[in-house]
């Protein structure tokens, strides 16, 4: 009884129950995300998401790829920036002054900071959470980060730099975890 | 408010944007026993259909929303 109950070719009355009661619980909604950016304003929308799908009792994977390692690399995600360069959508940065900034003053020397420092600010007075914050209501919420071994490989990222609870896989092992997904979103 | 909507707890996310109000109450509503009521309050104008759309995601029921001077309130029974 208890080798054939290990055995997969083998089922016995007893085992088919228990698997029964499991799969009587209803299957969980999957977010199979793919993030691939690292910049303050790409990571946020990522996270809202994931944090959002998890408050819906959904089951979330974030596969983090290309800049979007960074997410969960603790040596760099504290210090998450936007970019000043090429960002026409940029608005403007005082509430009720009618100047945006010209684009082509992202080259000057501390744009980018002074455009990461407004959007902390935007997200601080509209009681957004930081980055931080929510990545870690995020983990509480038991989203799972998936680490891609290939961006580790190319920038060179030490496995010892993520943080806890992050698997590293690959496309192929994270497209099989989206083929059972019902949202799959790719930001 | 009806006797048999007595809140067993109140979620105050008045100020609060997208997730964070949807994530405070899926919190919340494990803190209430099933069969009672979680009443969340939020400002956030996308919090009606936000809160219809986690009522139909958890099967957790939406019994009664109001709207009254900018404030919506929303009463939830936790089903399980």
């Amino acid at each position: 009884m208890t080798l054939h109950a290990t055995d997969p070719g083998h089922t016995d009355p007893a085992s088919q129950e228990v698997s029964a009661a499991t799969e009587a619980e209803p299957k969980r909604k999957r977010l199979a995300l793919v993030a691939s950016k690292g910049s303050l304003d790409m990571v946020y929308p990522v996270l809202m998401m994931a944090s959002t799908a998890a408050a819906l009792g959904w089951e979330v994977g974030i596969f983090c790829t290309f800049y979007g390692l960074d997410i969960v690399n603790k040596k760099r995600n504290k210090h998450l920036q936007v970019a000043a360069i090429g960002n026409p959508a940029s608005p403007p940065p005082f509430k009720g002054v009618p100047f945006k900034v010209p684009p082509i003053l992202g080259v000057l020397p501390g744009a980018q900071a002074a455009a990461t420092t407004f959007m902390k600010k935007w997200m601080r007075d509209s009681n957004m959470p930081e980055f931080q914050d929510l990545l870690d209501t995020c983990r509480e919420l038991g989203v799972n980060f998936y680490a891609c071994a290939t961006t580790m490989g190319v920038m060179s990222v030490d496995p010892e730099d993520m943080i806890d609870g992050v698997s590293c896989l690959g496309a192929t092992a994270f497209l099989d975890y989206a083929a059972e997904a019902d949202v799959c979103l790719f930001v | 408010m009806s006797t048999e909507l007595q809140a067993a707890k109140v979620l105050d996310c008045k100020g609060l944007l997208c997730p964070i109000p949807v994530v405070k109450t899926a919190k919340a509503i494990k803190e209430v026993d099933v069969g009672q009521i979680l009443m969340m309050e939020a400002t956030d104008p996308g919090a009606p259909p936000d809160m219809e759309a986690w009522s139909r995601q958890t099967g957790h029921e939406l019994v009664k929303q109001e709207n009254a001077d900018g404030v919506f309130r929303f009463w939830f029974r936790r089903t399980s």
